[in-house]
């Protein structure tokens, strides 16, 4: 520990010094446990106890739905109100890990007799995940790092950096939450393996990693991460059998666990994400028997050839791993690991992966923004853990390198780096530390036979060299000084101090905001939206209760948990086509929409719009979106071209082309905009243009809500005509302008045919 | 890949005082694949890797204590077991995969148990294992395999 003070010697010494350092590790463990959970109750206290963003609307209502109905019927669970026609097999397409986490949580605290409410459990999980996390993280860093303070640090780092935080606010109840908590502490669980070589700890690792499986697609990361430690440790020719016992149990158990997992299922034996564990495994058995004949036998000769015998079995087992994945016996990689890789892969392919947003490339000012000062002393950490390498401390590099790589590429794999950064982080700053104020121990040697040795080597020195180097005059200046102590102390701890700052303010401005209500500053103070519950609401209130609900897919988990009412497509985007006919439908002409729409039995169709309040993540600016899906399956019948102007533009006022003033999207976010302004001075705050004075006319679907700041729109399908009309001509028709009409109906007609 | 330098290394030094004390190979059949291999390979040296086998198997009968042998042969079983399962899941086809796999699964398994309850109670490892006592390495091999035939038989539905 860092504080040791002259007057405290006796407090940190021998046996009642144990007591008194695992007391104050026990205290400090504590408050970051408590600093960890407060720090994410901005959004709860400023506004209330719900759930956040999308997809967590999903978990939440599996959550309720297992709580409900018991542990097998979720398993079981057959969903018809998702994907309308087609419906979701949910207990076999989702991680159960989080609902069945909270579910226990919930039965245990009922057996506790503390009846709490699910959805309490659902929004406080990821708090008190995180707090968890900031001791695994702890454990993580104690093994790793020799240095006593290192373990608390990371802890502290863990506990409040904004990396992590952005996914683990109350509310946010998503994998994620307890992920991340899984993931350090599989790892603290292999690291231990990989230093006692025990079976048990190897099959903890196996049996954490199986519960990671069951919580988060990311346990990918850990099933490549492990084997790329082995191996590299192989090519480092630091072969142990405590790594063949520690990897080859985890192994061996860990893909039985994960196989467990119906969503997982056989993918690995057979896909390549989990290729190389596989190909490890059968290295390290070649490489084990090697060994052994290796220490058996004198002849030189014959272990050149088992030597040659491992290189060439390995060569030959990827030939044939190469040869599988051509034939298709083993399936490729997917998409989304992919593009990964091929960092241009998903934008041309699979227009539904680049779309969202969190798989864009990070800039450099998020690092910042996420790790503030972590992120200059994570290399500095790195390099230490170069200086002396060990097993574990191998295992720290590759990970740094492996992670940052990917949170280079993708923004949302911020959250796999900030755990080793802080690791890493923490490592360099305790070294620091240490250097720096535990320094006062050797001074003290050196002061005292200063007269014998020192003067001895003084004298030396000064036969030796010229008296024009200072150095040489006064060897014992340096880091024990006092000045150069305090200096360096009082730097790091101004730092610390900015880091708590950077870290609130961050969490407090950047990610406490949940999606659901908008918050906005007027000079009264802050000032509500709520217009999303508001349409909900409405619809849950006011439809009937298996009225079909068609949006974007961004909007079908939240109409899913809030509406309670089925839906089109939702978050959960496993069907592309599905979600391109709903492009499709909102992007095309209202006679090529409709049938469409009654094909599906849509009785309603959700619009967000924000022109009125500048709420700039609204559905026309996802349009572009919608089209090119829509394109990627019709390519003939929707045309990205077409929605941009001669010049390229994109653009909704008066020079907007007519495929986009025809789209339905268009007509239904701005119908009846314009009313709501002084003649001709309608303005879309969002896109800052002027809109044409006449509104469009909608003759396929009516109006039915619009919320109070015109955020959410629905619109009613409209039934057929009674007598066989179109719809157009029957709101022609209802309009009373037939003069058009009149002149069409002496045209070409055909003989009725019946 | 080991590099070379460790492989000139320990062995003049290193192994003749471990050869003496006792001989050990994976499993009791498992001498003779080199010997094919090599075989195939270099036919001119043929004779002397029979022979090094041929000392390496008399060493292993001799000097292996009982309670290793009777770890190798159930490692050989558990082989043969293995290879079966694979050889008729090669001819019958691979309908009830995941009854397949967790047969498999629990023979691989349950040889990798094995042979690290067999490296950890190796005297030659003491150095590796230095706080692993024989009756913990057991605990922990029962440990192990408890939950392996949990998954296995939750598995094989």
């Amino acid at each position: 520990m860092a504080v040791e003070v002259t007057g405290g010697d006796a407090f940190f010494k021998g046996e009642s010094g144990r007591n008194t350092r695992g007391l104050l590790r026990l205290i400090i463990l504590c408050t970051i446990a408590a600093a960890a959970v407060s720090s994410r109750l901005f959004s709860v206290i400023r506004f209330e106890s719900i759930i956040h963003e999308f997809d967590p609307w999903f978990n939440f209502r599996a959550t309720k739905y297992l709580v409900q109905h018991g542990y097998y019927d979720f398993w079981n669970w057959f969903d018809d109100r998702t994907w309308h026609p087609l419906g979701r097999v949910t207990g076999g397409t989702l991680y159960p890990g989080l609902m069945v986490t909270a579910g226990t949580i919930y039965h245990a605290l009922r057996a506790l007799t503390i009846p709490v409410d699910i959805r309490n459990v659902c929004v406080l999980l990821a708090p008190g995940f995180s707090g968890l996390t900031a001791l695994a993280t702890y454990l993580l860093t104690s093994e790793i790092s020799d240095s006593q303070s290192a373990g608390l640090l990371s802890a502290a780092f863990m506990g409040i950096t904004p990396g992590y935080i952005s996914r683990s606010v109350a509310g946010s109840y998503d994998n994620e939450a307890i992920a991340i908590f899984l993931l350090v502490f599989t790892f603290y669980l292999w690291i231990k393996a990989v230093k006692i070589g025990s079976i048990t700890w190897g099959a903890l690792t196996a049996l954490s990693y199986g519960y990671m499986v069951s919580a988060w697609g990311g346990f990918a990361f850990i099933t490549n991460l492990l084997p790329l430690h082995v191996f590299v440790l192989i090519c480092m020719g630091r072969y142990s059998t405590r790594l063949y016992t520690s990897y080859t149990t985890w192994y061996a158990l860990g893909t039985l666990a994960a196989m467990q997992i119906p969503f997982v299922g056989f993918l690995p034996v057979q896909s390549s994400e989990h290729m190389a564990a596989l190909g490890v495994f059968g290295l390290l058995q070649v490489v084990a028997f090697t060994e052994y004949i290796r220490h058996q036998l004198p002849s030189k000769q014959f272990q050149t050839l088992l030597l040659a015998l491992v290189v060439l079995s390995f060569v030959l087992a990827s030939a044939f791993l190469v040869l599988l994945t051509v034939s298709g016996t083993i399936a490729p990689w997917g998409g989304r690991f992919y593009s990964l890789f091929d960092t241009g892969y998903a934008k041309i392919h699979i227009p539904i992966i680049a779309s969202v947003s969190e798989h864009q490339p990070t800039a450099w000012p998020a690092f910042f923004f996420d790790l503030n000062m972590l992120i200059w002393l994570f290399p500095a950490g790195v390099y230490i853990c170069f200086r002396d390498l060990t097993d574990v401390q191998v295992f720290v590099v590759i990970y740094a390198v492996l992670g940052s790589y990917f949170a280079g590429v993708m923004v949302r794999l911020m959250l796999t780096l900030t755990p080793i950064v802080c690791v890493a982080a923490a490592m360099a700053l305790s070294q620091v530390l240490d250097t720096f104020l535990v320094a006062k121990s050797p001074v003290q040697p050196v002061e005292a036979d200063n007269a014998s040795a020192a003067a001895d080597l003084g004298t030396k020195l000064k036969a030796a060299i010229p008296d024009s180097l200072r150095s040489t005059k006064q060897p014992l200046v340096g880091v024990y000084n006092a000045v150069s102590k305090l200096i360096v102390g009082g730097s790091v701890t101004v730092y610390l101090l900015l880091f708590v700052l950077h870290c609130t303010w961050v969490t407090s401005n950047a990610y406490s905001s949940p999606s659901v209500v908008l918050a906005s500053q007027t000079p009264q103070g802050q000032h509500i939206i709520d217009d999303y519950r508001e349409a909900y609401y409405w619809l849950r209130q006011n439809t009937a209760p298996d009225a079909k609900v068609m949006s974007w897919w961004d909007y079908g988990y939240q109409i899913g948990g809030m509406a309670d009412r089925p839906t089109l497509v939702d978050n959960n985007t496993w069907n592309n086509t599905h979600i391109a006919t709903v492009g499709k439908a909102m992007s095309s002409r209202e006679e090529v929409s409709w049938p469409i729409m009654r094909q599906h039995e849509v009785d309603y169709v959700l619009v967000v719009f924000g022109g009125l309040l500048g709420y700039s993540g609204d559905d026309i600016n996802k349009f572009l979106w919608m089209v090119r899906i829509a394109e990627g399956i019709w390519p003939d019948e929707v045309q990205e071209r077409n929605y941009f102007t001669a010049r390229g533009e994109y653009r909704i006022d008066q020079e907007a082309t007519p495929t986009m003033r025809n789209s339905l999207m268009y007509k239904m976010s701005y119908y009846k905009f314009a009313s709501i302004f002084p003649q001709g001075q309608a303005v879309d705050r969002v896109r800052q243009s002027k809109l044409p004075s006449e509104g469009p006319e909608l003759n396929t679907v009516e109006e039915v809500f619009t919320s109070e700041n015109w955020m959410i729109r629905i619109y009613a399908v409209k039934k057929d005509d009674n007598i066989g009309r179109t719809l157009h001509e029957a709101t022609a028709f209802q309009k009373g302008n037939k003069r058009r009409k009149a002149g069409k109906r002496k045209g070409a007609r055909v003989l009725r045919v019946d | 890949m080991p590099p070379r330098k460790q492989v000139s290394q320990p062995s003049p030094a290193a192994v003749s005082p471990a050869a003496v004390k006792s001989t050990t190979t994976t499993a009791a059949s498992q001498p003779l694949k080199p010997q094919n291999k090599s075989t195939a390979r270099s036919t001119q040296n043929s004779q002397d890797i029979q022979e090094i086998a041929l000392g390496v198997w008399n060493k292993y009968v001799e000097q292996t204590p009982q309670r290793t042998k009777l770890l190798d042969a159930f490692m050989a079983f558990l082989m043969v077991v293995g290879v079966l399962q694979f050889v008729y899941c090669v001819i019958a086809g691979t309908y009830p995969f995941n009854a397949f796999l967790s047969g498999f699964s629990a023979t691989v398994g349950q040889f990798v148990l094995t042979a690290s309850l067999r490296i950890q109670t190796n005297p030659e490892n003491k150095a590796d294992f230095a706080d692993i006592s024989h009756e913990r390495a057991f605990a922990d091999y029962v440990f192990g395999s408890m939950i392996l035939h949990f998954f296995c038989v939750n598995f094989i539905n």
